[in-house]
């Protein structure tokens, strides 16, 4: 289990005050302190571990904010900044002495600059909202997490999400180009804009998957890019996941970048088929899915390629979609293979490592492993392309610990990943999910200088806590010079 | 001026933490060949890296290059193009424009977030930068990102290193994702339009399917130096590169002309030629007595910016790449002044929103002039903090962005 922050109890004693002092900020409804409306809050898309918070604040002008975070800044309370709340890492976990700012309020489209390829948006407008005001100018917003009909553009940005379509594409860093935030001291900067890159430090950049706790995101300008004319999709069978990932490194090597690779293991394919029946090869161990997008004459050129490939490949089975309607099912499965899955076992946990492609092999081999020890099957559907794993982790949380075992799996399956060169999370985020796992990846120097650089934008630590690093920062301990080659030669010397 | 050449991330760590003791600061240089870029610096040490350089590991099917910070780009590209790869940010050599000569490095390259023309499409050095060791200013190696593709582990600190010209740590080893070489490339040439047509119509085109990934516009002046043939021919030139396998390219050219008009193509030798100098700013490169800003404007004001500038500086030669969203400006430094033209480019850039950089002057112009632009006070202040998060001291290349630290 993975613990929170001790609350501060002076804060919780001065609950009552600092309720009435927020409606004063934020006035009418925008101030929730009962019990039962909390409740709502309690927890995001990682749905095991729930807090009520102490109050919820849903302001709606970014002047409101200000005043929040001042005030919060000023009565030494811990703010946790929360947008559609579909993270799958915890980071909008409230905490039970801090304010959970909710920034649903903020959902209008600022401005469509077509000119300039980019639209202006508050945080609270929906991935896909975005995409809808501008699909109708032939314009779309690349990154699609998949639970873009839900989350929020503000908390695309301090998860920094996904996507099947990255590797082509990018992810959010890499196509939001300017935003306004607020720090926890109540000061509004603006980074980024409609230009390109940053004139000096670029700080939207690290911004950008910051989860929460360097500042709150109160304007967003996305690139918006043109939509691809036409798209198709290949379904291709083979009898080994290697041979899967095999082909994916043979596509790549022959210089295609496809919109989309997705590599599905049988245990998935199998949850899929019966759930909407795509005509998925159900005799295939691993399915790849590979969808090619562009002008007609592009599309056309590559699938032929990709067939050839999967050909040599040893592939058991391909068809190209011949229709749009055919590679909408193709994808129907893939789209639909979490609920699929939850339609085997009560409950799944997703976990999101990313490795290098060519160690596929070997990482579902002991995966396979783990599940005999664990007793626990796994089902593997997976972003082929980028070598981003979702092992999705069916268990039954009715049954005394198996929630324990299941978690204690997934760890293993992140350590795993990192042995064999890779990451932790490839788009879900650390958030209080691996926050305790952030040791087999970095050292104590490397996680202090992160952790340095919080305290250069949240010095007194206030902006979701708990989150991301495995121990509280103490800013003032952390900013201590430490001098390793020698004594310092003129200590009377004021430093800086 | 003493030179510490490390010859390995150790020693070099083992420097930085005797400077920071000493509260010696050290300039940083790999090849040298960008010492000229952005603010002299205050220092009297070198901390030479070039030593630290060479392929730690290359895996093109995984997209994914790892390298000492000092591999020269030459030797990176070569490595690259056996595989029939590239770095699609297209990094151009500044060497000419900076007059400084040395051997660019991918160390280099990363932090000063150096782009092409491809940007516009592809992004920027930052956007390919996974992951790094570095050395941060007391002397600590640490590390970030990772040697994978998609990665949300931690802050990205990668972004925050790319473009932070070796002021907040010392890069020792960094990974890059790579992309593939497009198959052919072919420019189409637009004759005779006059800057805000062209820049309208470079916006239009950017706004098709066609996946256009170099669009410039160069005033008949600035063509006239072209040494491709086509390009120098007498008038203005608007110029829109597509890439990519051959049987699109030919599709996607066809299409773009019969959108925006034909004009005459450039093959994928010219091409290659002409984008190569619109990158290393070669049209601007008359000589002496000159100063070069580069502006990042909000693409769609560009022309505007830059009638505001011509208004006020009769030697005012500029072009515009990345669709307007670059333009490089020469001047002649004495019209221009003891700011190097600094406050007229700036107050027509308040107007636009973006930034511009003093790229090319003398080291007493640009230890004068606010080299990058000024920050509102409260972003200067956090630039400040973050600066101090990683180099308490102030040693690794102080004053280099900006005055102070």
């Amino acid at each position: 289990m993975i613990l929170m922050p001790p609350p501060d109890q002076a804060v919780l004693a001065r609950r009552a005050q600092i309720v009435a002092d927020l409606r004063q900020i934020v006035p009418g409804d925008g101030v929730i302190d009962t019990e039962h409306e909390r409740r709502a809050f309690e927890c995001d898309g990682l749905t095991a571990y729930r807090q009520l918070p102490m109050v919820v604040v849903l302001p709606s002008t970014t002047a409101q904010i200000v005043g929040v975070l001042r005030y919060c800044t000023e009565h030494n309370v811990k703010v946790v900044p929360r947008g559609a709340g579909t993270s799958l890492s915890g980071g909008a976990l409230p905490l039970e002495d801090g304010v959970l700012l909710g920034l649903g309020k903020f959902k209008r489209i600022l401005e469509i600059d077509t000119a300039n390829r980019c639209v202006v948006v508050q945080p609270g407008v929906t991935n896909l909202g975005i995409t809808h005001a501008v699909q109708g100018l032939g314009l779309y917003y690349a990154p699609d997490p998949s639970s873009q009909i839900a989350c929020t553009i503000g908390g695309n940005v301090a998860e920094n999400s996904g996507g099947v379509h990255c590797l082509k594409y990018g992810l959010t860093t890499n196509n939001v180009i300017g935003i306004e935030m607020v720090t926890m001291d109540g000061e509004i900067l603006r980074l980024g804009g409609k230009h390109f890159d940053s004139g000096g430090l670029d700080l939207l950049g690290v911004m950008v998957g910051s989860e929460g706790l360097l500042g709150v995101v109160t304007e967003v300008t996305v690139r918006v890019l043109p939509t691809p004319p036409g798209a198709r999709a290949l379904m291709i069978g083979f009898s080994t996941v290697e041979g899967s990932a095999d082909c994916v490194a043979e596509i790549i090597a022959a210089g295609i970048i496809p919109g989309g690779m997705e590599i599905m293991d049988r245990l998935a394919v199998e949850a899929a088929e019966a759930f909407v029946h795509a005509g998925y090869p159900l005799e295939a161990a691993a399915l790849l899915i590979v969808e090619l997008d562009g002008v007609a004459v592009e599309v056309d050129h590559l699938v032929a390629l990709v067939e050839e490939i999967a050909q040599r490949h040893g592939a058991t089975s391909c068809r190209a979609s011949q229709s749009e309607a055919e590679r909408l099912l193709f994808w129907a499965g893939r789209k639909a293979a979490f609920p699929a899955v939850g339609r085997l076992s009560p409950d799944y946990y997703c976990m999101d490592g990313t490795i290098p492609r060519r160690r596929i092999g070997y990482v579902l081999a002991r995966m396979t492993q783990m599940e005999q020890v664990y007793g626990l099957r796994v089902a593997n559907v997976f972003h082929a392309g980028d070598g981003n794993l979702h092992p999705l982790i069916l268990y039954n949380a009715n049954i005394p610990g198996e929630l324990e075992r299941a978690e204690e799996f997934g760890n293993d399956i992140l350590r795993l990943c990192v042995e064999v060169g890779g990451v932790l999370t490839g788009e879900h985020g650390v958030g209080i999910e691996k926050r305790d796992l952030m040791g087999t990846m970095f050292n104590e120097t490397d996680l202090g200088q992160q952790q340095r650089l919080k305290c250069a934008f949240d010095p007194a630590s206030l902006l979701n806590p708990g989150k991301v690093f495995p121990q509280l920062c103490n800013c003032a301990e952390l900013g201590r010079v430490h001098v390793h080659g020698g004594q310092t030669r003129f200590p009377e010397l004021p430093r800086f | 001026m003493p030179s510490l050449t490390p010859q390995n991330a150790a020693e070099a760590a083992e420097i930085i933490a005797q400077a920071a003791a000493e509260n010696q600061p050290l300039e940083i240089i790999a090849g040298a060949s960008k010492r000229a870029l952005g603010r002299p610096v205050a220092s009297d040490d070198i901390l030479d890296i070039s030593a630290l350089r060479g392929i730690i590991s290359y895996e093109p099917a995984e997209l994914v290059l790892s390298v000492h910070a000092a591999t020269p780009m030459s030797e990176v590209e070569a490595a690259l193009s056996e595989h029939q790869q590239m770095l699609a940010f297209e990094p151009p050599d500044w060497r000419g424009l900076l007059g400084g000569g040395g051997e660019p490095t991918l160390g280099g390259v990363v932090a000063c977030n150096q782009s092409g023309p491809r940007r516009v499409r592809a992004g920027a050095a930052r956007d390919y930068f996974l992951g790094f060791s570095a050395i941060n200013g007391q002397g600590e190696s640490w590390k970030a990102g990772g040697k994978v593709v998609k990665n949300v582990t931690g802050y990205d600190m990668s972004k925050l290193q790319a473009g932070a010209f070796g002021t907040l740590s010392v890069l020792t080893e960094i990974t890059l994702k790579v992309m593939p070489k497009p198959q052919t490339a072919a420019t189409i040439l637009l004759p005779g339009l006059a800057g805000e047509v062209a820049i309208a119509l470079l916006s239009q085109a950017l706004n098709t399917p066609y996946e256009i990934s170099g669009v410039a516009h160069l005033p008949a002046a600035v063509a006239r130096r072209s040494g491709v043939a086509p390009v120098a021919q007498g008038g203005a030139v608007t110029a829109l590169r597509l890439e990519g396998h051959a049987p699109s390219v030919a599709f996607r050219v066809e299409a773009t002309e019969a959108l925006l008009g034909r004009g005459e193509r450039l093959d994928a030798a010219q091409s290659a030629q002409f984008w190569r100098e619109v990158g290393e700013v070669s049209p601007l490169l008359p000589g002496p007595g000159r100063v070069i800003w580069r502006l990042c404007p909000t693409p769609s004001a560009a022309p505007e910016v830059l009638r505001g500038i011509n208004g006020a500086f009769a030697s005012a030669e500029a072009y515009y790449d990345w669709g307007g969203g670059l333009i490089w400006l020469s001047l002649e430094a004495e019209q221009a002044g003891p700011d190097a033209g600094a406050a007229v480019v700036r107050g027509a850039m308040a107007r636009a929103g973006g930034h511009a950089t003093l790229v090319a002057a003398p080291a007493a112009v640009r230890a004068a002039v606010p080299v990058f632009a000024p920050l509102p006070a409260p972003l200067e202040a956090l630039a400040r903090r973050v600066k101090q998060s990683f180099d308490p001291r102030g040693i690794l290349n102080p004053g280099r962005i900006q005055e102070g630290h």
